[in-house]
């Protein structure tokens, strides 16, 4: 099975993000952002970082990217796609997934290892979590508090879209401690933590309670 | 040429921090009489040509589409002269 793993300019964490879905057995492709082109692959994972310098807003530019403009349709269409971070924002921009994420309430940048409950356990990328399984990730961001409308924050509660939430405390003000939501059909999942740097004990990460991520999503694309 | 203002502002029910840590900020510094602070950005937009009713529209759809985030922005556009 491919994975694609998107390069735009001010990524940092493709090369973690390839080395995780790498050790779960997947194949890790690369794909850049100013090519038309998914190459074929069955699952995409946006990383983390700070593409365009964050300017405007963050994810605001990548949103516009010509890969973007094939990852959109492709994840209506139902394609497996994870953002993690930079990526998460990137997908709210591109409206992939509603709701935004702005300054942290303290307005420090947190980093830091964070307690997160799983809540949603039937996405592409966690089925291999337990339904309230408490998993520990890194979080390093300074604009990661998740907001949007009363509406939309009743929908995805009803809808049980809210797929992590903060455990223990709240780094950011995320309103309903909201790590990590999903689309409808939750084949698009983002979150602020980050799987791919919690795979390996030796890089000093809080355990290797992201291989989840990777694992759920190869069982997937072997079973599908 | 024209030059077209577009102010972006988070929304009221948006919680802004750094405009809060201005306001927190002010009478530290001898500033008073100020009960609240929200940060935005402005844009100045320079057309090549006059500023006309459609030149307005586009400006209002650049707004929507790229220089503000509606989901937790609102924005103003205006023609300074």
């Amino acid at each position: 099975m491919r994975v694609g793993v998107v390069t735009f300019p001010g990524t940092l964490d493709d090369q973690d993000a390839a080395r995780a879905l790498r050790l779960a057995g997947a194949e890790a492709v690369p794909l850049w952002h100013a090519d038309h082109d998914l190459k074929g692959v069955d699952a995409v994972f946006l990383p983390g970082g700070f593409s365009y310098g964050d300017y405007l807003r963050c994810g605001a530019i990548s949103r516009f990217a010509p890969l973007m403009t094939e990852l959109v349709p492709a994840a209506h269409a139902g394609l497996p796609v994870l953002g993690t971070c930079n990526g998460f924002q990137i997908l709210c921009e591109a409206h992939l997934l509603p709701g935004a994420l702005v300054r942290n309430a303290g307005l420090h940048y947190v980093c830091r290892d964070q307690r997160i409950r799983v809540d949603n356990a039937t996405t592409a990328w966690t089925s291999d979590f337990a339904e309230g399984q408490e998993i520990t990730l890194p979080v390093k961001h300074g604009e990661g508090r998740y907001v949007a409308d009363a509406e939309t924050l009743a929908l995805l509660e009803s809808e049980n879209r809210v797929v992590f939430r903060y455990s223990g405390s709240n780094p950011n003000g995320s309103l309903n401690d909201i790590a990590g939501i999903t689309n409808e059909a939750g084949n698009v999942v983002g979150l602020m933590p980050h799987p791919e740097h919690a795979v390996e004990e030796l890089t000093g990460a809080p355990g290797v309670d992201g291989r989840g991520f990777f694992s759920s999503i190869v069982s997937k694309l072997v079973n599908a | 040429m024209a030059r077209v203002i577009v102010d972006v502002v988070l929304k009221p029910e948006i919680l802004d921090p750094q405009g809060q840590a201005i306001a927190r900020a002010l009478p530290r510094l001898g500033f008073s009489g100020v009960s609240d602070v929200r940060q935005g950005k402005r844009f100045e937009v320079e057309l090549e040509g006059p500023a006309d009713d459609a030149a307005i529209a586009e400006v209002r759809k650049m707004a929507e589409t790229l220089l503000a985030n509606t989901v937790i922005e609102d924005f103003v556009v205006r023609v300074e002269g």
